[in-house]
């Protein structure tokens, strides 16, 4: 099976996408003939021309609110922002208007807009750059959020969620995007909303999404060989729709439950699971359900310590330790 | 009547000062007696409408905000009465004139107003949110300035599918200080989209009058994009036609985005809960009401066309009257949504499960 890296897969599954449907558009700054800022789009414009793959402005409110408008009238805009963290300017097109205009109409409008691009910490770049807002976007019902970890994941979620005719925020990440994975060149689907186990385990059950699922695999590794633990490493790969069975069947075979998230704690995605697991499974679990967030401060510049402010792998190990303890 | 400042070599010409002169104009001299019979009976229809509505809300059959369309009503006639098959219309939330305009049956509106299931939304949205999107009306949007970007996105996707349609882009005198405003002029003029900005000036936002919010001129933030720009006097109808169709036409044949102010006046309060008594005069408001009511100035024009004389004027409006009274009943009469309806309209995979591909949980407790 070929190889590929992360932000390749991601490639591929817009020109596989490109390809099929004449009403996908790629939108965003420097997509096209600067090659992506992240290189994610490298060749598209020689590829499909500049109707379909479309250079803006530094206008995210401008073109974001754009694409949702065009999505509104059949197109499938997929925009990507160079960064997620700027989102924040046009948080009033893609929270007010994408997630609630089908509501507002009564159910008679869809966005079918992706709306892609990194959300990490763990690249120095300051407070500004660095935000992770899967929670905040998944606090709002209307939208779906994706966020995967793995090559062979993104390429499946994407197009996906270039098919799905609901608004999808895709939170990809850019310290994976040179990781490498098994990427099959056909035309796999993976559907939102189903989770992964990508390790399995019997003592401990790790949630987790994101680039924290690698961070969470590796620790799980060190757990079996150093300390004869065997953990099961949930990776969501959605946050909404949410694969709650999964993890739910996960937390019923090992009855311990570590969240790993790449979040700020407060109302974060690990917040919601936790409520979950204790309010759907209270009497499978053998210890109270630990949590390890990003603490919780803005992000820090400070290269050293930022790689601490994050989950990390020795940060995951002595967490899951806790729990097994 | 109409100004006309030329900002580009693009922008339509003159089209003449007068009433009369508008009525010549290509677009209304095409008009036959039961056209302008229709137009002058939709602007009567809104009105009542709009009467009917703030007594339902006095009547504390309406919750939340209700802004009232009174007084602008040839704006939204005259541009909508425009529309071919591929032209787009959205606006703000002072949506009611628009509806009708594009030809929404009062019934559903008023059941809106009342939030009942029957609603045009199914009572989710609300007077600010009204939508028909098989009338090519976008919305009804809450939020100052914010449904101009996704007025230009429809007209992206006009252009994008070859269609030669317009998208009406409509605003406040207040929203083009939003900065999503600044940022969708720019990307319509650097990427030629088929869009009309139309700032529906009344002059205040809010308690706020123009000179108090604005800086320069409205309608000429356009020339700094290259856009062309023009404005017009939004109390006659046929002027309003005369100045749109141009517009519209440089829009569909070349498109090429504008932005056109036109000048008209609210005569309630911002919206129901203004007291009205803090920024402008009542005299103000007597001023606009005798010498430059919509309705009166078309009425008085199809007097002298002879096209309506006093029994049509006095049956047009015991009809929009009664209209408006059986749209109330017909609220009243109507359910609420069920709670179970709460839940419904979110997403489109959870309305439509027989073809939903995800999996996993949409909602949450
Ligand atoms: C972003 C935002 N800020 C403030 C408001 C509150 N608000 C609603 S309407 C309005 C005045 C807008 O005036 P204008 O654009 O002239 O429209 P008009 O009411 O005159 O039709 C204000 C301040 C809002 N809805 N949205
Ligand atoms: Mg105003």
């Amino acid at each position: 099976m070929p190889i590929l890296q992360y932000r390749e897969a991601i490639r591929q599954a817009l020109a596989e996408e490109l390809a099929r449907d004449p009403n996908v558009v790629v939108m965003g700054e420097e997509v096209g003939q600067f090659n992506g800022a992240y290189k994610v789009t490298e060749g598209l414009l020689d590829k499909f021309g500049p109707k379909r793959i479309v250079d803006t402005p530094i206008s995210e409110a401008g073109f974001v609110g754009l694409g949702i408008g065009a999505s509104m009238l059949g197109i499938r805009p997929v925009i990507e922002l160079m960064f997620w963290s700027f989102y924040s300017v046009a948080f009033d097109q893609i929270l007010n208007n994408a997630a609630n205009v089908r509501y507002m109409s009564g159910g008679q409008i869809n966005c079918p807009i992706v709306i892609r691009g990194p959300a990490n910490g763990g690249t120095n770049v300051g407070a500004t750059h660095s935000h992770t807002p899967e929670n905040i976007l998944a606090s709002h019902p209307g939208v779906k959020v994706v966020v995967p970890a793995t090559p062979y994941d993104a390429k499946g979620l994407l197009k996906s969620s270039i098919r799905d005719n609901d608004p999808v925020m895709f939170l990809e990440n850019t310290i994976l995007y040179g990781d490498k994975g098994e990427v099959p060149d056909d035309d796999y689907l993976i559907p939102l909303g189903k989770a992964d186990t990508k390790r399995e385990g019997t003592d401990l059950t790790i949630v987790t999404y994101g680039r924290a699922a690698i961070l969470s695999l590796a620790a799980a590794g060190v757990l079996q060989q150093e300390h004869g633990f065997s953990a099961e490493v949930v990776d969501l790969r959605s946050i909404r729709p949410l694969d709650m069975d999964a993890v739910l069947a996960s937390v019923r075979k090992t009855h311990r439950v570590l969240i790993v998230e790449e979040q700020k704690p407060f109302c974060g995605v690990g917040a919601q699971l936790a409520y979950m697991i204790q309010a759907e499974a209270f009497d499978e679990l053998d210890a109270p359900i630990a949590r390890l967030s990003t603490i919780d401060a803005p992000a820090i510049y400070s290269p050293p310590v930022e790689a601490e402010q994050l989950p990390n792998q020795q940060g995951i190990l002595k967490a899951a330790l806790g729990v097994l303890a | 009547m109409t100004k006309k400042t030329s900002a580009t070599t693009d922008n339509p010409a003159e089209t003449g000062t007068a009433t009369q002169g508008h009525a010549g104009a290509a677009v209304n001299a095409r008009l036959s007696a039961a056209d302008k019979v229709e137009l002058y009976r939709k602007m009567m229809r809104i009105r009542r409408f709009e009467e009917r509505s703030l007594r339902a809300y006095q009547a504390k059959k309406i919750g939340g905000f209700l802004h009232l369309y009174i007084g602008q009503e040839a704006v939204a006639v005259g541009c909508c009465s425009l529309m071919g098959k591929d032209d787009h219309v959205i606006t703000a939330y002072r949506d009611h004139g628009h509806a009708i305009a594009v030809g929404m049956e009062l019934n559903p509106l008023m059941a809106e107003l009342y939030g009942k299931a029957t609603g045009c939304s199914k009572g989710k949205g609300g007077s600010m949110h009204f939508f028909d999107p098989s009338r090519n009306f976008w919305g009804g949007h809450g939020i100052v300035g914010g449904q101009v970007p996704l007025g230009t996105g429809l007209a992206y996707a006009l252009k994008y599918r070859g269609l030669k349609g317009a998208c009406m882009t409509f605003m406040g005198d207040g929203a083009v200080n939003q900065g999503a405003v600044h940022e969708a002029y720019n990307l319509a003029a650097l990427w030629e989209l088929p869009v009309i900005f139309v700032v529906e000036n009344n002059g205040y936002s809010m308690g706020t009058s123009q000179a108090r919010s604005s800086a320069g001129e409205l309608g000429q933030r356009a020339a700094s994009y290259g856009m062309a720009w023009g404005v017009c006097d939004g109390h006659d109808l046929y002027g309003v036609r005369a100045f749109m169709a141009e517009y519209l036409d440089l829009a569909r044949e070349k498109s090429r985005p504008s932005v056109v102010e036109i000048r008209t006046y609210r005569y309630r309060g911002h919206s129901v809960a203004d007291p009205d008594n803090t920024y402008r005069s009542k005299a103000e408001v007597e001023e606009y009401r005798k010498t430059k009511d919509p309705i009166q100035v078309f009425q008085r024009a199809l007097l002298e066309e002879r096209v309506l004389d006093e029994a049509s004027v006095a049956r047009i409006d015991a009809e929009a009257r009664v209209e408006a009274d059986l749209a109330a009943d017909f609220a009243e009469a109507s359910p609420f949504p069920d709670l179970a309806d709460i839940q419904k309209d979110v997403y489109w995979e959870a309305d439509n499960p027989a073809e939903r591909r995800s999996a996993g949980r949409l909602f949450f407790t």
